[in-house]
């Protein structure tokens, strides 16, 4: 867009806000999610709790990111999230059914009889998958605009996978940077087979997603755009590389670089996430409802504003807080 | 079915099992506030294995809480859009700040409260569980702030159709907002209460009679017996608050078709919404309208004055008979329980029975009263502004009935584990000791009785 309408600032504002819980979202319940696809790939139960210890403090948290995202979305573009989510209905019944039993297992497994600690793993690890898959459905969906017929189908399921190995992914490269011995051996293996299928899954959609729109082609392979864009794919071609050559060198005894796979997974994520918004900007509702059409009134966005501005600071302080609180390697979690 | 009304149904659905978690989480919070608190000036260990055993039942119920919850967040948009497009200038703002104020403080402090102890020092663990408390407490308020402002709106103008907010104050101090704010945040410490005094009454009669679970009994017991008579107090005040401004609601509550004077007061009735007129009518005369207005002989509209635009009746006239009954029974059974403390330092089996029986009483009372508010509310959605079936949204009924059944089932399946797993963690033994958790494990006991690793 050449020209912005008048007091669009706030809009842009809010879809940047949107966008910043979104990402943020993917990122940190993408590696907790990623951690339960993977839980049941152990079989020994103490090595599972120890995958549960290392996100049990964050999960929950990290899940109110979608939350406030979705709310976002609800409360400065009501237009928009009606139209989005009635249109994933489906996907989005999943997701919820998904994160259901994903967050109750938490506290099912050990609270729950002992004999049926086996059955809430299953829910746990079921639970992460339908919520990471039904979130990539809808992540295809949207990038189709919406569009009927099987092929969008076909390629709604794929991006579920895709992202279902995304997840895994960052999972894994959290386990290889907050656990050691053989657990932290088998992550980074894990992280391995899952950086070549998230590698296949971001080549794909990058390639469908401007044959799904010729407004979205002319934007991407536009001349002189096309110089300025470069650098994304090409710094996401460089963090793969350094997750690929990380991953060869680890473990290492001295656990000096065990954050590396995990800070340049998120930078994939970030990277990514760069790309889409940059395809789809200024469009809230892809191809049909701009962000400054589908705005809620002023007034209303304005003392948001003013809220977020006073109390998100005060939440990534306090956030930062517990993270060092609970940082290092995981130990077992015990009330007392 | 038509979709709207499957959307209605699967709305009320998501929200009863919602409630039923906040319901406890918001006061058990300021309960082990309490416990800790009581704890690091007395330092007696019973204190804290109360403490122990109750944040398990708060780590819990918080988890199904959220996950309920998060659901809740997505039910605006996939049923209801008409509701955010017509009213959304002012119930998002409020649903804002709940998010920004009050879920990261109690999602980001809960693993500090729950995982923290020994690992941060003393006085940050009592802060959290503090915050938490707070957190949870905020959650409530802003929600009511919202749904008090759709029974009784205020602060606003309609521009085009779509509500727009001219005062924040007003619409924030909404005129029943005060009322439902602290009825419901009574109910919660009486779900709570009564939770805490069932359930450890089971354990004693059981013949666990350590002295941490003697204790949280107590304070359940005398935490029910002072909050009965003040909710009583207070729901007569909210009643007064609703004759006011939703006449309407009161004449379905109370089951009065013609306008009277000196309306008696209907203690058994089976209101016919067809027929207009009750059934099996037991009334005592007069003492509704001294109830409600005050004077023998106040005037109270009937429902005829508002034929088209009252909610169903028989609903709305049995939910607030359930929890006033429960109200009633527990003003009985806690202050039975809190004598025989009071006179003979613990509490007789019967009255054991008694509270043990009464356990999930504060579920059923705080369901009917939801249900009064809520049904009472129809055919509104927002009383003069918004119509139910305006709102609801263009997915197909059978969608919306397949996403009901998973719902149900996945909530019937929830409810099952959870009650179960209550009645597990009731029937182990107590821990006691100083640390008694981390002992070497007790012959007889599963590993995860002795050793708990959290979430
Ligand atoms: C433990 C729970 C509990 C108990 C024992 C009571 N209530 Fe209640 N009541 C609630 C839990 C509740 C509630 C669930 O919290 C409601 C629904 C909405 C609200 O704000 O509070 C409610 C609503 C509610 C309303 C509001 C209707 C409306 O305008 O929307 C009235 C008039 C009363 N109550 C009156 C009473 C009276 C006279 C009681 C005397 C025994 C009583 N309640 C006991
Ligand atoms: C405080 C926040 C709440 C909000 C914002 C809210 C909002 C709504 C909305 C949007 C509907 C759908 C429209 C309708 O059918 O009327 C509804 C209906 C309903 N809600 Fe609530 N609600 C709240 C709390 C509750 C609670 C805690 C309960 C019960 C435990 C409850 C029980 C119901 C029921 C039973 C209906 C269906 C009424 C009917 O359709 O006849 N609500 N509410
Ligand atoms: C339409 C209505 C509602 C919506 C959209 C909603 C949404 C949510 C969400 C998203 C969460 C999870 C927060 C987190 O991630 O930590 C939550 C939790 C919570 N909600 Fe609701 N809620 C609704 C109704 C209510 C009502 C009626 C009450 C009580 C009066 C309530 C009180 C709470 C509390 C105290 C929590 C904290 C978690 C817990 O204690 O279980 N909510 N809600």
């Amino acid at each position: 867009m050449d020209t912005l309408p008048e007091g669009a600032w706030l809009p842009m504002v809010f879809a940047g806000l949107m966008g910043l819980a979104m990402l943020l979202y993917a990122v940190l319940d993408g590696f907790d999610l990623g951690v339960g696809i993977l839980l049941r790939a152990v079989p020994e139960e103490e090595q599972r709790d120890r995958m549960i210890h290392s996100i049990g403090p964050f999960w929950d948290a990290n899940e109110t990111w979608l939350v406030l995202g979705v709310g976002l979305l609800l409360v400065a573009f009501p237009l928009a999230h009606g139209m989005i989510l009635t249109a994933l209905y489906i996907p989005v019944l999943l997701m919820l059914v998904g994160l259901i039993a994903r967050g109750v297992a938490f506290e099912f497994r050990t609270k729950a009889p002992e004999s049926q600690k086996p059955r809430w793993d299953l829910a746990f690890q079921g639970g992460s998958l339908l919520a990471g898959f039904s979130q990539g459905w809808m992540l295809g969906a949207y990038i189709l605009g919406f569009a009927p017929g099987w092929g969008a189908f076909v390629f709604a399921l794929l991006c579920g996978a895709f992202v279902c190995s995304g997840y895994a992914l960052i999972g894994a490269s959290w386990l290889v940077w907050r656990t050691e011995g053989a657990l932290q051996e088998r992550a980074v293996r894990w992280a391995r087979i899952a950086l070549i299928l998230t590698g296949i899954g971001v080549v794909a959609v990058s390639l469908a997603t401007p044959f799904a729109s010729p407004r979205i082609m002319e934007r991407w392979f536009a001349f002189p755009e096309i110089l300025g864009l470069a650098p994304i794919p090409v710094a996401t071609g460089a963090l793969f590389l350094v997750v690929f050559l990380s991953l060869r060198h680890l473990p290492r005894r001295d656990h000096a670089l065990d954050w590396v796979p995990f800070a340049a997974t998120a930078g994939i994520f970030i990277l990514c996430f760069q790309g889409l918004a940059y395809s789809f900007w200024p469009y809230v509702v892809p191809d049909r409802l701009t962000i400054f059409e589908a705005a809620s009134a002023p007034e209303s966005l304005l003392i948001i504003l003013v809220g977020v501005l006073v109390v998100l600071p005060v939440i990534l302080a306090y956030t930062v807080l517990v993270w060092r609180w609970f940082g290092g390697k995981a130990q077992a979690l015990k009330y007392y | 079915m038509d979709g709207v009304m499957l959307s209605r149904i699967q709305f009320a659905a998501n929200i009863s099992f919602h409630i039923l978690f906040p319901a406890i989480t918001i006061a058990l919070g300021w309960i082990l506030l309490f416990l800790k608190l009581r704890f690091n000036a007395t330092r007696d260990e019973a204190w804290m294995d109360a403490y122990k055993f109750w944040v398990k039942v708060f780590a819990l119920s918080f988890a199904m809480g959220v996950v309920s919850g998060v659901t809740m967040s997505f039910q605006f948009g996939t049923n209801w859009p008409g509701y955010m497009e017509r009213v959304g200038n002012i119930a998002g703002p409020l649903l804002a700040y709940e998010v920004i104020t009050a879920f990261f403080l109690e999602a980001t402090f809960l693993a500090v409260m729950l995982f923290g102890y020994g690992r941060v020092p003393d006085r940050l663990h009592t802060l959290a569980t503090f915050l938490v408390a707070l957190g949870t407490t905020m959650s409530a308020f802003w929600i009511l702030v919202l749904n008090s402002w759709m029974q009784t709106p205020a602060g606003f103008e309609i521009r085009d159709g779509v509500a727009h907010a001219t005062d924040w104050a007003a619409i924030i101090l909404n005129p029943s907002m005060p009322y439902r704010v602290t009825h419901m945040l009574l109910a919660s410490g009486l779900t709570a209460s009564f939770l805490v005094a069932g359930l450890s009454a089971f354990r004693w009669l059981r013949g666990d009679d350590s002295p941490g679970v003697l204790r949280a009994m107590r304070v359940g017991v005398f935490v029910a017996a002072t909050l009965i008579p003040l909710q009583i107090l207070a729901g007569d005040m909210h009643g007064l608050n609703t004759l006011h401004h939703q006449p309407q609601k009161v004449a379905a509550m109370e089951g009065i078709w013609e306008t009277e004077r000196g309306a008696g007061l209907r203690l058994f009735a089976w209101p016919d919404d067809a027929g207009r007129r009750n059934r099996f009518e037991v009334e005592i005369p007069r003492l509704g309208s001294l109830i409600l207005t005050h004077s023998w002989d106040g005037e109270i509209r009937g429902l005829n004055e508002f034929e088209g635009q009252h909610p169903p009746v028989l609903p709305v006239f049995l939910a607030f008979r359930v929890m006033v009954g429960v109200g009633v029974l527990m003003l009985l059974v806690s202050w039975w329980a809190a004598l025989s403390f009071w006179r003979r330092g613990r509490v007789s089996r019967p009255a054991a029975w008694a509270l043990a029986a009464m356990t999930f009483s504060g579920w059923v009372a705080t369901l009917a009263g939801w249900y009064t508010t809520e049904i009472g509310r129809q055919p509104w959605l927002v009383t003069g502004i918004l119509r139910t079936g305006e709102a609801a949204g263009p997915v197909p009924a059978g969608t919306v009935a397949t996403s009901l059944a998973a719902y149900l089932a996945v909530y019937a399946f929830l409810l099952l584990a959870y009650l179960g797993t209550l009645l597990h963690l009731a029937r182990r033994p107590a821990l006691t000791g100083p640390d008694a958790p981390g002992e070497p494990k007790r012959p007889g006991l599963p590993a995860a009785a002795t050793l708990v690793p959290g979430e």
